[in-house]
């Protein structure tokens, strides 16, 4: 393996970022992080950086720009701040992996379509809830077409940062429409709800499908329980609560069936403690990502996989 | 003294037992009703707010949108509310529901979330609207935190906070307590919305006015979740005995509740077993029906259900979480008889 690496940035010091850096500084492979850019010069994710060795700067955006060696950027910031950098960073000629709802480039879930914009100039991963539940759905749609999917993700307040807390629409529309996109429902639709129980509850996802018509249960369990095992392999605390649950069903969308599965994450407690699944498999999706980016960039020709 | 302005929730609250099927008709009838009789707000969404209709709350057999303009149509002097609970309704919901009629949104989080209504806010008064502030299940936390909520909804533009029992789960002290809270702390006007689940809607309602709420909810016939709300009829007829100016006209509310709405109601709400275990744990109201339903399902007593979602701490709006504690309630009766 090659020891080259790609220079890398954090842009946003918060939950998202800092545990990103964490996981990121455990494993880094392809990636060099050398820049933590906020905009909170006593923001204590820019000391945690300072801590442990990864130069941090107050100056956001101006930062990364400023580096022209800088190839790669994570951008845990909010929806609203990455609307504004996303051109800039386009301009510069960097790589974005974009963590806000934003969404401005296209949908990524690592199990789902990895591979498919290698060479995108910005992705994006949707949302915490978006990559804990579209793979299920997905994992229902290659064996029978899903008419509707709706998704219902239960987060501790405390892990829920003030940029979760402005974006709660963006969360919605943008986790909806990944399930459409890449998890192949012709109709999603996202709740989220945010649990103050102290001791903090783990992240939790219920995933509702309706498929089109009629459909072997079998198949649909084994796929859906061949998704939890894959992703297992990046998200260790992803687990299945049960099996998934069969039910006749009124609602005027697809075949009279229902099929309803129950998800619990536990994070890896690199930043915040384990209840905070929903920060875990956000960044362990964007750390898979970065790789396979950072990859490609080293070795332009191939397109080998992280 | 000026009685508090009433907010019927007949055709939101009342939703949830309605299941969500109400028609065209019905809701024409109802507002007007409730119109006729001099009641100033009247509310209309799906039970679970703009963009509830779901698999995991119940579909509505008719879109609330075309509900929210039919209820604009009946209404002369009524104006029409809307709730909106943010993480389920979205500022393009609250858009369309404004151009098919809606003047009030009732923005609603939980009681330690009011900062995720911030951008509901901005819009509402960026549209004109009365904004008005709904902490729910307000009995989870003392007083002194409810009003620090009340007060960041205060700072995004709301009208009003309201003090949200929505467990039912309150006796009148505990009502007295949160409402003085909020007056002492903010100056916008202060509600309160009550749940019967332990027979206290009217009392609570008493108490939250004693300690100077400005704005009370109720339902005719008390139609709502769980053993449903503080009756409209009877919140007008108590006002009007204490002399209060300006209450609504309670005969024509009784009328409204005995011949208008009590005709469409697939049961009367009331303190049963299951919803005075709801009061009693302190869980949402809206779980009853769910509830009752897993229980069937999975062979568990929905009572045993609605207290280990108590134990769990549930907050407003997790229905997902009844499959779950019943398959898991399920799960340990099996391995028990099994060993």
């Amino acid at each position: 393996m090659s020891t080259q690496r790609i220079k890398t940035a954090i842009l946003g010091t918060g939950n998202i970022g800092s545990d990103l850096m964490l996981k990121i500084l455990r494993q880094p492979d392809a990636l060099d992080l050398v820049l933590m850019a906020g905009i909170d010069p006593n923001s204590a994710g820019l000391a945690r950086a300072r801590d442990l060795g990864v130069p941090g700067s107050p100056e956001g955006i101006e930062a990364v720009l400023a580096d022209p060696e800088i190839g790669l950027v994570f951008d845990a910031t909010s929806a609203y701040a990455h609307r504004e950098t996303a051109p800039q960073l386009e301009e510069a000629g960097k790589r974005v992996i974009d963590l806000t709802p934003a969404a401005i480039g296209p949908y990524i879930v690592p199990l789902v379509n990895q591979s498919a914009h290698a060479d995108a100039t910005n992705v994006n991963l949707i949302t915490c809830g978006g990559q804990a539940t579209i793979p299920i759905v997905h994992a229902v749609s290659r064996v029978t077409p899903v008419a509707y999917a709706e998704i219902v993700s239960t987060v501790a307040s405390a892990s829920a940062g003030p940029g979760t807390r402005q974006n709660i629409d963006e969360f919605t529309f943008t986790t909806a429409r990944g399930l459409e996109v890449l998890g192949g429902a012709a109709s999603g639709k996202a709740l989220i709800i945010l649990n103050p129980a102290d001791p903090p509850i783990l992240m939790r996802n219920t995933v509702y499908v309706l498929p089109q018509g009629e459909f072997d249960e079998g198949a649909v369990t084994t796929s859906i329980e061949r998704m939890v095992t894959d992703l297992q392999a990046y998200v260790p605390g992803y687990r299945m609560k049960g099996a998934p649950v069969f039910d006749d069903t009124t609602a005027p969308i697809g075949g009279g069936r229902m099929i309803t599965v129950l998800l619990e994450v536990e994070g890896a407690g690199d930043f915040l403690p384990p209840y905070a699944g929903n920060l875990d498999i956000m960044t362990a999706s964007a750390w898979r990502v970065g790789q396979e980016i950072a990859t490609t960039l080293l070795n332009p020709t191939s397109k080998e996989s992280a | 003294m000026k009685a508090p302005r009433i907010t019927d929730s007949s055709l939101r609250d009342g939703s949830h037992p309605m299941r969500h099927q109400y028609t065209i008709e019905q809701v024409k009838s109802v507002a007007g009703a409730l119109d006729d009789a001099g009641v100033p707000v009247v509310e209309v969404s799906h039970g679970d707010g703009l963009g509830g209709s779901s698999l995991q709350y119940g579909f509505s057999a008719v879109s609330e949108m075309e509900l929210i303009a039919a209820a604009r149509e009946a209404c002369t002097q009524a104006r029409i509310a809307v709730l909106l609970l943010p993480g389920v309704g979205t500022k393009p919901l609250l858009k369309e529901a404004v151009d098919r009629g809606a003047q009030i949104v009732r923005i609603a989080t939980q009681c330690t979330e009011a900062d995720v209504s911030e951008q509901h806010f901005a819009m509402a008064k960026e549209l004109g609207l009365e904004a008005i502030g709904f902490l729910m299940m307000a009995h989870m936390r003392p007083p002194e935190e409810i009003a620090e909520q009340a007060a960041l909804m205060e700072g995004y533009g709301a009208d009003c906070v309201y003090v949200v029992d929505s467990a039912g789960a309150m006796l009148p002290a505990d009502v007295t307590a949160r409402v003085a809270a909020l007056k002492n702390r903010i100056s916008c006007q202060v509600g309160y919305h009550a749940h019967n689940n332990l027979g206290l809607a009217i009392g609570n309602s008493l108490a939250a006015i004693e300690a100077g709420a400005e704005q009370i909810d109720g339902c005719l016939r008390g139609l709502g979740a769980g053993s449903g709300n503080a009756p409209t009829e009877v919140l007008a007829a108590v006002m009007t005995k204490m002399g209060m100016a300006e209450a609504p006209d309670a005969f024509k509310l009784c009328d409204a509740a005995e011949y208008v709405l009590a005709p469409m109601m697939p049961f009367q709400p009331i303190p049963n077993r299951d919803a005075i275990t709801i009061g009693y744990a302190g869980v949402y109201s809206t779980f009853l029906l769910h509830a009752q339903k897993a229980g069937q399902k999975f062979n568990i007593d929905p009572r045993d259900i609605l207290v280990e979602l108590g134990r769990r701490k549930a907050m407003a709006g997790q229905e997902d979480w009844i499959i779950d504690v019943a398959q898991d309630l399920a799960l340990a009766r099996d391995k028990s008889t099994a060993s």
